[in-house]
């Protein structure tokens, strides 16, 4: 078995080249960095097919393990949408689709894009194959957790996707499982579906705190030498951010699943009321649903910083990289991170307004979460102000980045609409709110998504993406968008509730049919628009541009490892010392228009570099 | 990285010394085992598990319409013809926070590399942790006897043997778990992997005895969640 661990050659060649930091002479001084704390890594190299694709314990095919599987899941979601807008649109063509189908649809597509393709793919995706190479670790400290982190997502969607072929079907309570309805007879899905849903939420948690603990120790306990806190690319930043929130608000959810599972399945009554049915008084009583309705927010609305947080991170990261700029106020931009996050537990009752709670509470809601705009609009200004007066290249990861400033700001503002209780009364259980959260965290964390896919897959296949093809499908897919949600913002102002299956002989129909229709077409075009991806990225695979090392020129670490893609153990024989952060773009004096953070400080004596 | 020491690094005392450890590189918590580091973190996560566990709890104990059963009736034990309250959560109690009592110093003596006296402790502790999951099965079976059932109760709130069957047993889980781990740890320390660095079964990371201690956090964290929940169950 020892013939498969590589730890005598490193950790020789670590430790007599260390203590000095490199360089010689005069030069040691300035160049000097501390000598290493902990020793080499020991790492676990696979030498069969299912050792090194399969069950892999390097966290960078962990990523693309869940990358892959979150967006499989994705298109899954992507489908149900097109069903959904389907009999939205154009009833007379749904004729296959009962109301409990859509029921189940919005309730499928909901859970799937929030939990097991954004949550999925930001941290277990891009945290799994940046984290490590971005702070200088061979990989995450504890390799083997990692990769039952990803089989134990791989069984919870397996679970979710079975609850469409159980007797009843999915459930179809809506994504927000509110009980009873839930678990009563006549919900779609209240037996099998609700279950299986329960069951595979708890199998993602357990699993996704097997990863989490990994993001966590390797950005706290495993950077490399002279990687500083304040010196990380502000994607660890958001990432580790996110993570800390899933680490604290998905207990709740577990134990709401746990405790409606035995609703279910025991008959306690946890969530259930005394309930009259047809006359008669059913065997539940005594619980309180609005029990579980707090369960559900205090998870549900950090899970939207879950997702928001590392699109932050990551779009900091790429506008400083395609606008040649650092990022401006790298120190309030990380702060501004962390206060989110930290607010992001005091205000999940603004999603219960209309819940019955006492209005006090209601206010107390109201107050912070109008708190929180302060630090995301200082975020925003913060990659406005990065913008100006940058070398901006338009390419197709610069205007994603666009895309999702503008799409951020005009869900931000809507969301201020609705954090006010007066204002969210009416509005509550509209369109309005659809149009508020898929704007805000579904096509802004999006947008920055395919940024990040142009940005790093020459990092992961070693070719560029197609440019032309890109911008094709980032224009579609922005104009689409707006297509799409903007309109919903009238429908929701006209009083058009969401999650029905369709609007009978009411008044909304005069008015809202033709735009309904107008959405369906956009998001049908939308979602195909997608696929450009895919066929970019299989073209790229066969007979894309190589890219050759660093072909952003970027500064930060997980671009200037030996080989690209990276190997395993990422860094070769000795890991990088840093000496700077991530953002020295366009330093007056210095050669080339990027330091990158190895670039000892010797080399680059008469520039006036940011002192970090 | 198994062997985290710092050399050429001043530790600074005070609040400024920790803010400079805090905002250095490499590691946040100067010498501490990164293992270590994980277990206190996936800790504070399961604080948020039980937290929500006894809040649900109190909130449902305190929204019931029928009375809440009177704690030490129903978890007294008839014994030489008295009756005395919670006697054997008492015993339960105390054997629980002896084993933590053998856990810590099976650390110290792992530490100290005293394999022989280091392994039987942790044999008692794991044996301890049986002892309670035993009684636990014993109340449980007992309660059950009498009518308590998740769904029903007859001295009062069916919500009683609902939060009662549900958080007892969720702690129970992680007592059963412990054990297990322990019993596993007895034998490694006994076949000596901890002194060699054998690699482990599943994971291929090398031995250490640090990995006692980290199992010691978490057996500790078992008996101070015990201790919240004899107060908000049995005590209120």
């Amino acid at each position: 078995m020892s013939e498969e661990f590589n730890d005598n050659k490193t950790i020789q060649a670590q430790s007599s080249e260390s203590i000095s930091g490199g360089g010689s002479g005069a030069a040691n001084d300035i160049d000097y960095v501390r000598p290493a704390e902990v020793g080499e890594q020991d790492l676990y190299h696979g030498h069969s097919f299912i050792s090194k694709w399969v069950f892999c314990q390097d966290a960078k095919v962990i990523g693309v393990q869940y990358f892959l599987l979150a967006t499989f899941t994705g298109i899954i979601g992507l489908i149900l949408s097109w069903l959904m807008r389907l009999q939205l649109g154009f009833p007379e063509l749904a004729g296959f689709m009962t109301a409990e189908h859509y029921y189940q649809f919005v309730t499928m597509h909901g859970m799937i894009m929030v939990v097991y393709f954004l949550t999925a793919l930001f941290l277990g995706g891009f945290g799994n194959f940046l984290i490590p190479l971005m702070v200088g670790a061979r990989d995450m400290v504890f390799p083997y957790l990692n990769m039952v982190s990803f089989w134990m997502f791989f069984i919870a969607v397996g679970v979710l996707l079975a609850s469409f072929f159980v007797p009843g079907g999915p459930t179809g309570s809506g994504w927000t499982l509110y009980p009873p309805q839930a678990i009563l007879e006549g919900t779609p899905g209240s037996g099998w579906g609700i279950m299986l849903m329960c069951i595979s939420l708890i199998l993602f948690v357990a699993g996704f705190t097997m990863g989490g603990l990994n993001y966590l120790i390797t950005v706290l306990q495993a950077r490399t030498r002279g990687m500083t806190l304040m010196r990380m690319p502000l994607t660890v930043w958001g990432i580790f951010t996110a993570t800390v929130l899933a680490m604290l608000a998905f207990p709740a959810l577990l134990v709401g699943a746990l405790m409606m599972s035995l609703d279910n399945l025991l008959g306690t009554s946890f969530f259930m009321p005394t309930i009259l049915k047809a006359g008669e008084v059913l065997e539940y009583g005594g619980g309180s649903p609005i029990l579980f309705q707090h369960l559900f927010w205090f998870f549900g609305h950090p899970e939207v910083y879950i997702v928001a947080l590392p699109a932050f991170g990551i779009v900091s990261d790429l506008i400083s990289v395609h606008s040649r700029k650092n990022i401006f106020g790298y120190r309030m931009m990380v702060w501004a991170i962390v206060g989110i996050g930290a607010l992001s537990f005091f205000v999940w009752a603004h999603h219960m307004y209309v819940s019955g709670m006492n209005p006090w509470f209601g206010f107390f809601f109201a107050t912070t979460t109008l708190i929180i705009a302060v630090p995301t609009a200082m975020k925003v200004y913060n990659w406005i102000l990065t913008l100006w007066r940058g070398n901006i290249r338009l390419n197709t990861v610069m205007l994603w980045c666009l895309g999702f400033i503008v799409t951020f700001v005009n869900g931000g503002i809507t969301g201020i609409f609705l954090g006010n209780v007066t204002v969210d009364v009416p509005l509550s259980d509209t369109y309005f709110v659809i149009a508020h959260f898929h704007m805000v965290m579904g096509i802004a964390p999006l947008m920055v998504i395919m940024g990040a896919v142009y940005h790093w897959f020459p990092l992961v296949a070693g070719r560029m993406l197609d440019e032309g093809l890109g911008k094709w499908h980032f224009w579609i897919t922005f104009l689409g968008a707006y297509s799409i949600y903007f309109p919903m913002h009238y429908l929701g102002f006209i009083g058009v509730p969401r999650r029905y299956f369709e609007m009978y002989d009411s008044p909304y129909m005069t008015s809202a049919v033709g735009m309904n229709e107008f959405i369906s077409i956009a998001a049908f075009i939308v979602g195909a628009a997608q696929f450009i991806l895919f066929y970019n990225i299989i073209k790229t695979l066969k007979v894309g541009k190589p890219s050759g090392h660093n072909p952003w020129k970027a500064c930060s670490l997980e671009w200037l490892t030996p080989s690209v893609p990276p190997e395993h153990g990422n860094w070769g024989d000795k890991l990088p010392i840093v000496h700077r952060w991530a953002y020295d773009y366009s330093v007056p004096g210095a050669k080339e228009d990027f330091i990158t953070q190895i670039t000892p400080p010797s080399e680059v004596a008469n520039t006036e570099v940011e002192k970090t | 990285m198994s062997d985290p020491k710092i050399e050429g690094y001043v530790f600074k005392p005070g609040f400024k010394g920790m803010a400079d450890d805090t905002g250095s590189d490499q590691t946040m918590f100067k010498g501490v085992h990164w293992g270590k580091a994980m277990m206190w973190i996936f800790l504070l996560s399961d604080t948020f598990i039980f937290s929500c566990f006894l809040i649900s709890y109190m909130k449902g104990r305190g929204s019931t319409i029928i009375d809440w059963p009177n704690p030490s009736e129903v978890f007294g034990l008839h014994v030489f013809g008295v009756d005395v309250p919670l006697l054997l959560i008492a015993i339960m109690t105390f054997v629980l926070i002896t084993s933590s009592g053998t856990m810590a110093l099976a650390v110290k003596y792992g530490y100290e590399k005293n394999r022989k006296m280091c392994g039987w402790l942790i044999l008692a502790t794991a044996i301890g942790g049986l002892t309670f999951v035993g009684m636990q099965a014993f109340e449980w079976s007992k309660l059950i006897h009498e009518g308590v059932r998740p769904w029903e109760n007859p001295f009062g709130a069916p919500q009683f043997g609902s939060f009662f069957f549900m958080i007892t047993g969720f702690h129970g889980t992680h007592v059963s778990i412990g054990v297990i781990f322990l019993f596993i740890y007895a034998y490694k320390t006994f076949k000596g992997h901890y002194d060699e660095g054998k690699r482990g079964w599943f994971t291929t990371m090398k031995g250490d005895y640090v990995e006692i201690e980290i199992l010691g956090l978490y057996w500790h964290f078992v008996d101070l969640v015990w201790v919240f929940i004899f107060a908000f169950f049995y005590l209120w």
